[in-house]
């Protein structure tokens, strides 16, 4: 076992996720997500101090969309494909708790 | 005894607050896609693949909520430079994407101030550009969350281009956390990148509050305070707060940091969910969108246009007023009504600060005043000055202009106002000595009182039957001499 990431962490990280993993699920990933790490590990220890910080691979800034209204999508259609509607809403579990 | 509007806090205590405000932007559509961003509609008509986070769909920042960004965050005093978007990931059902695109270590604007009108300043951190949420109603069960059977989500605010303002935890009064707020509302207002109104969710206040030993400088355990409607309701949130807190450490208990729900209509709140940490949410910079790098050229036009702060308006203002005769309050009233500018003109015309400012504000407010002009203003004040109207003239003359745009002395002569000359007056005054012969003993050889209540009842006599035309400064002098033998 790696000890680039703990069980813990990844029980944490599903909850986060809303995720329910078995616990033969948790020692798999904990073993996937630890090789992923050491991978990242890798690159980290190359030598990129010349190299400035990069979030996208274009050398694009600035592209902006006009202020103008478009169609907005039919919302019969939209809410056929939920799971559940109701009063032109869709209709999810009870939510406990404030949004963050 | 004093009595305090201001809620006070027990002896040996201070409030800490910093305030996290909402602003929606008044653009024509939302953030990232052109679905229309208006208030009201039907539920979920204003919603596309974008803003419902369908797979494959793809983002496009609108141009127009990143000028009012910046416009705002020069406003408040912020330096302007490159950001990004950044994507928060958490799960919530108003969030159909499942994270909220917003803006993390590279915020559009930072380090800014709003100086209040008392000379305080509070501190702005960032003010940073992100979606807002769709908007969830919970049914069932008697209206209690944990009976609810479901809830509703309705995704045409899912998108809407916000601004967040973080101010520092700088704000020591519940006075000052209301007049920060009703500051960046004006602001808002003047640079018109928002209609700020609370009542409708399009300015919503988060309060941090926390308390601590007056005079101490730490910072100690906060709670979020959430679901203000109004700045009243902003005080009266941040008052139970702070009183629970104190409550919990005077019983050698300390409070829990978490978010708390104000509940209005019975005065108190209750918590909420602890606060996941900043880690938990995974930020990370926005794949989908480039860069936002503004030109100087840029910042400097936005500089350009930028309309006078109301700090600034006042300080102008002020210069040109003895401080010792006109107060703070009423330089801010003349700001907050817009007419300071009209004041300030009047005064370069000529006309005596402190009678301008003060006819201001006690006769001019109205919400229309855009007819009356500088000069105009100035040759009424100066009429006022000289005695050729009387007070009682003058408003009326005044409000005519405000309702005519009309120049005052051709107001004057229409209605027959001429200074009363002085010969006229003194033959009236004898007059009305003699009619009243009791009353003019009383004034003559009466203590303090008594002087004040006659000449209260001889002006009165002599306006009445001047209807209005004689001046108060003249007949005082008159009576004064007549008295003196």
């Amino acid at each position: 076992m790696s000890d680039r990431i703990t069980r813990d962490e990844v029980i944490h990280v599903a909850r986060l996720a809303r995720l329910e993993l078995a616990p033969d699920e948790v020692d798999a990933f904990t073993e996937q997500l630890a090789r992923v790490l050491e991978h990242a590990a890798d690159v980290e220890s190359l030598e990129v101090d010349d190299v400035p910080p990069t979030s996208h691979p274009l050398p694009l800034v600035n592209v902006f969309r006009a202020d103008e209204i478009t169609p907005s999508i039919d919302r019969d259609e939209v809410l056929a494909q939920a799971p559940f509607a109701e009063d032109h809403m869709f209709r999810v579990p009870p939510v406990l708790g404030e949004e963050p | 005894m004093t009595w305090l509007i201001e809620p006070t806090l027990p002896e040996g205590w201070e409030l800490v607050v910093g305030l996290e405000v909402h602003v929606e932007l008044a653009t024509a559509t939302k953030l990232f896609c052109g679905c229309a961003n208006q208030f009201g509609s039907e539920p979920n008509t204003n919603i596309c693949p974008v803003c419902l986070g369908l797979p494959g769909s793809l983002p496009v920042i609108n141009g127009t909520a990143v000028k009012y960004a910046m416009q705002l965050g020069r406003a408040l005093q912020c330096e302007v430079g490159p950001s990004v978007m950044a994507r928060k990931n958490y799960f919530y059902p108003d969030m159909p994407k499942d994270y909220q695109t917003t803006q993390y270590d590279q915020p559009t604007s930072f380090d800014g101030e709003l100086m209040l009108a008392d000379g305080f300043r509070v501190g702005v951190e960032r003010a940073h550009i992100e979606e807002d949420t769709g908007k969830s109603t919970h049914v069932g069960g008697g209206g209690r969350i944990n009976d609810a059977v479901h809830s509703l989500v309705d995704y045409n605010r899912a998108g809407v281009p916000l601004v967040e303002i973080v101010s520092h935890p700088c704000l020591d009064t519940i006075e000052h956390a209301k007049a920060y707020v009703s500051g960046l509302r004006d602001i808002l207002l003047a640079i018109a990148v928002s209609d700020a109104r609370m009542e409708e969710g399009s300015m919503r206040v988060d309060a941090n509050v926390s308390v601590r030993p007056m005079g101490s400088e730490e910072l100690r355990t906060r709670c979020e305070l959430k679901n203000i409607n109004s700045i009243r309701s902003m005080g009266r949130a941040i008052e139970y707060e702070a009183l629970r807190q104190i409550d919990l450490y005077s019983n050698g208990e300390s409070p829990r940091q978490e978010t708390r729900h104000w509940d209005e209509a019975a005065g108190r709140s209750t918590p909420g969910r602890s606060k996941e940490d900043a880690d938990d949410y995974r930020y990370f910079q926005e794949p989908d969108l480039v860069r936002l790098v503004p030109s100087a050229a840029e910042i400097a036009t936005i500089d350009d246009a930028m309309p006078a702060r109301p700090s600034a308006r006042r300080t102008a203002l002020r210069q040109l007023v003895p401080a010792a005769s006109v107060s703070v309050d009423v330089i801010a009233t003349l700001v907050d009504r817009g007419q300071d500018e009209l004041a300030i003109a009047a005064i370069g015309e000529g006309a005596d600060p402190e009678k301008v400012v003060t006819r201001l504000q006690h006769d001019l407010a109205v919400d229309d005043f855009s007819k009356i002009t500088a000069g105009a203003l100035a040759d009424l004040i100066r009429m006022e000055t000289t005695g050729e109207l009387t007070a009682t003239q003058v408003k009326q003359v005044l409000s005519e202009m405000v309702d005519t745009g009309g120049e005052p002395g051709p107001i004057a002569e229409s209605r027959g106002f001429e200074a009363m000359p002085t010969d006229d007056l003194a033959g009236i005054v004898d007059q009305l000595i003699a009619e009243h012969p009791d009353e003019w003993t009383r004034f003559v050889g009466g203590d303090d009182g008594d002087r004040k209540k006659m000449q209260g009842f001889f002006t009165g006599e002599i306006m009445r039957s001047t209807r209005g035309q004689a001046d108060g400064r003249a007949v005082a002098e008159l009576l004064a001499q007549r008295s003196a033998g």
